[in-house]
């Protein structure tokens, strides 16, 4: 109990202070899930959209294999990232591996999954006689995914949040393809498990706490343009 | 209404295409940088969670034009990295490995950079009755005849390797027993198991030294002849491996055994622990070492 105390007390020590290294590794940590979601944002609903306005054959296999992709293990995907970018590796050309971009690369790949699966849901739960209506009144295919996208604006979002979620609280990945290096791949996760090995447990829960609110701030804001009136 | 329509779809794809070019080029800005300014540094837990690398890196990369890539792991994965061409430069300690690992041509320019000593640490009350025991074997013996928890690193790391040597030498072989448990983890995190388990553990005394505050465990049997533990820093031999960077191997080698660097080393935790975590050996030989 002392100690969280303790890591209470760091973590605004920290935070009041604006602590160079801690100012880094949460705007480098923001910076890197944030482009990973991003990323995700874009693959993810536009496939997840795709996939559920079309019937084609295979298609709840796909959704499964989509859903599975929900609870893709960040490690699994470090590893085969790993794999894929090293020095020797097929991509190995690209040098990338442990660089802020490799991790780009693995969030990106565990969000992308979880936007597509809940965007997938999402589309397939409005009315289906909406698409008939939209079309109807004379929009194009391409005005009526963006209405349609609009009208799932709340589960969407939704998605963003998940996503973003699964990739800033995520270690097991960025620690393997991003390898946890002072001041360029160090982020709040894999600083904490770092801070935790050394025995400094209060710097480790201060970590913990920052990263905790930037998870808070960036849902707050999400939540705000979620809930927000539809405009017109 | 159309035309309003159509225009917010397009500026929205124009401001998601915006995004996407910012994400791809952030993607591949690692392209941009120069390669042969990295050097990967594949080295044991103990010398990054004692902090030495925290002062050793930073003047190293003023000195030169080199970016150090520290990965932390235990030395056998770093070795294996240096196997697959995947570090240039390793600090480790695990000699026999050490010496397989150069007899198999996979590094190259071996020298010998510091030691200090393991030590086995257990808790207060010493259910095995090991402190003060010379000898580390007798001591290992006594703890598994006491059936005393035993938590060890299980991953290969030199500290790992060395148990293992002690355990052959006590001719005892612990696996599989119930007193004996793997953690799979660093050193930090191995004795912060041990602390909380009460259980004894084999430890290097950089990483015991720079963790002691938290843990309550106690030193119990140290200075046995055994218990050195010996860093050495090895390149990566290029001729298997021809990505490697070898000037900056070379150059990160040369500075790590410099005077300099030795003189940092031989002061580094004096003012935290009142005792230096390690001692500066370049230029030594193995065999006068603890003498």
């Amino acid at each position: 109990m002392e100690l969280i105390v303790q890591g209470i007390i760091k973590a605004f020590e920290l935070i009041i202070s604006f602590d160079p290294e801690v100012l880094g590794i949460t705007w480098l940590s923001l910076k890197i899930s944030g482009t990973a979601t991003l990323i995700s944002l874009f693959i993810g609903v536009s496939i997840g959209t795709a996939v559920a306005l079309t019937n084609f054959y295979g298609k709840r296999l796909v959704i499964s294999l989509i859903n599975t992709g929900m609870g893709l293990p960040p490690v699994v995907v470090g590893l085969f990232v790993t794999i894929l970018i090293w020095r020797n590796g097929p991509l190995g050309f690209l040098e990338i591996l442990y660089t802020p971009s490799a991790m780009i690369i693995a969030q990106a790949i565990i969000a992308t999954p979880i936007v597509m699966g809940i965007s997938l849901a999402a589309i397939q739960n409005l009315p289906p006689n909406l698409r008939l209506q939209i079309l109807s009144l004379g929009a194009s295919r391409l005005q009526m995914v963006w209405v349609l996208i609009k009208e799932a604006r709340l589960p969407l979002l939704a998605a963003i949040m998940a996503g973003f979620g699964g990739v800033i609280s995520e270690v097991g990945a960025s620690i393997m393809v991003g390898g946890n290096i002072k001041g360029y791949s160090r982020v709040l996760t894999t600083a904490t498990v770092m801070e935790t090995g050394k025995g400094n447990f209060d710097v480790a829960i201060a970590l913990s706490i920052i990263l905790l609110l930037l998870a808070f701030l960036v849902n707050l804001v999400l939540t705000q343009i979620q809930q927000r009136q539809h405009p017109r | 209404m159309k035309i309003f329509r159509n225009s917010k779809v397009i500026i929205t794809l124009m401001i998601a295409a915006l995004l996407f070019a910012f994400g791809t080029a952030n993607v591949f800005a690692g392209m941009a940088a120069p390669k042969q300014k990295n050097i990967i540094l594949a080295t044991t837990t103990s010398t990054q969670d004692t902090g030495l690398l925290d002062v050793l890196i930073p003047i190293f990369e003023k000195e030169t034009v080199y970016f150090v890539k520290t990965i932390a792991v235990g030395s056998g994965q770093a070795m294996a990295m240096g196997q697959k061409g995947e570090a240039d430069v390793l600090l480790v300690h695990s000699p026999d490995a050490e010496k397989k690992f150069i007899a198999d041509g996979f590094g190259v320019n071996r020298m010998l950079v510091m030691h200090n000593d393991f030590i086995i640490v257990g808790p207060g009350d010493d259910p095995a009755k090991i402190k003060g025991v010379k000898s580390s074997a007798e001591a290992l013996k006594l703890v598994a005849k006491a059936e005393g928890l035993f938590l060890s690193r299980g991953d290969n790391s030199g500290t790992h390797a060395k148990e293992k040597i002690l355990w052959k030498k006590a001719d005892i072989n612990p696996v599989g027993q119930k007193w004996y448990q793997e953690t799979g983890l660093g050193m930090g995190q191995t004795l912060n198991v041990a602390a909380e388990k009460k259980g004894y553990t084999l430890a290097d005394r950089g990483t015991y030294l720079s963790l002691k505050k938290n843990l309550g465990l106690d030193v119990l049997v140290e200075g046995d002849s055994d218990l050195l533990n010996i860093y050495h820093v090895i390149e990566v031999n290029s001729a298997k491996w021809p990505k490697v960077n070898v000037p900056g191997a070379k150059a990160f080698a040369a500075f790590m055994v410099s005077k300099k660097t030795q003189n940092i080393i031989k002061t580094f935790g004096m003012d935290k622990f009142g005792s230096p975590l390690f001692f500066p050996d370049a230029g030594k030989k193995v065999e006068d070492l603890g003498k």
